[in-house]
């Protein structure tokens, strides 16, 4: 009990990395897309919970709005519109896997490397007053995250919502029903 | 102690399978699930770094990551509509109109 105690932060964060891997292995291993769909809701909200273990908490908030409650819908209302049931069933994984292993491997020694090259440099315990701090004032992680964001960051706030905007009006051409029909030539329509 | 790297090894986990899905699954909806994976391994990264740094930016770029990720995920899935009712499937082999 005594060892739970004392060592509670490193069981919590070692529980909810192994749930957020077993997550997505699911997102990558299951063949229905609507239980690999389940599987990321559920690694999107332990990424979450590791946000707010970092005093994010404004993004933790966002990330469940945002992630679980926008995307993840419209990856289920996809799902649901092209009835992937009735679609033709082929093999789910692509047949050639060696070359994708050796690729992986590679990709992931240098990663390992890198992290832990990186994790030394940033090797403070952290602090959460500077995450929350206002014209040194302690607020809240979300003033904090306001003001800085309408302040230093004003210019790629405005440019990300053009992005969003743009992203709006191709999602709507691309979904547009009449669009492949009305080709001269309608053998391809692309 | 929970330290960086542990994060960050946390975060390559996760970025390893998202990028493994998107090389192996031929399901274009999994792919774009893939794809969401890659960035919260991203945004994971961000925050663990603007923790230990004491610096807001991280927690800002993540914002950004997540905004682009949803402008991304209604663009694939409109691409999803638009194949479907083109040849009506979502298997990536199958869209070889230019021959690749």
């Amino acid at each position: 009990m005594d060892f739970l105690v004392s060592n509670f932060a490193e069981i919590l964060f070692y529980i909810l990395a192994g749930l957020a891997v077993l997550g997505s292995v699911g997102v990558i291993t299951l063949k229905n897309p609507v239980h690999a769909a389940l599987s990321l809701l559920g690694t999107f909200f332990i990424v979450a919970v590791l946000f707010v273990l970092q005093h994010a908490e404004f993004l933790a908030a966002v990330q469940v709005m945002v992630y679980a409650g926008g995307i993840m819908v419209l990856f289920l209302f996809v799902i649901m519109l092209v009835s992937v049931r009735d679609l033709k069933t082929q093999a789910a994984f692509l047949s050639p896997l060696v070359p994708v292993a050796v690729i992986g491997a590679i990709l992931v020694g240098a990663l390992i490397a890198s992290a832990v090259l990186l994790g030394v440099f940033a090797s403070g315990s952290g602090s959460a007053e500077a995450l929350q701090m206002v014209d040194g004032e302690v607020l809240g992680n979300t003033e904090a995250v306001g003001m800085v964001l309408y302040t230093k960051y004003l210019v790629p706030f405005e440019v990300v919502s053009v992005v969003l905007l743009v992203a709006m009006i191709g999602a709507i051409v691309f979904g547009r029903k009449d669009r492949f029909i009305e080709e001269p030539e309608g053998e391809v329509g692309l | 102690m929970i330290t960086a790297t542990h994060y960050l090894i946390l975060s390559l986990m996760m970025f390893s399978l998202g990028l493994i899905g998107v090389m192996v699954r031929r399901n274009f909806i999994t792919v774009l699930m893939s794809l969401e994976l890659i960035f919260n391994a991203v945004n994971l990264n961000l925050i663990a770094f603007s923790f230990r740094l004491g610096d807001l930016s991280g927690q800002i770029l993540a914002i950004f990551v997540i905004t682009v990720a949803a402008a991304e995920a209604a663009i694939g899935l409109g691409l999803i509509i638009a194949l479907t009712r083109l040849k009506d499937t979502v298997i990536l082999d199958d869209a070889n109109e230019m021959r690749g």
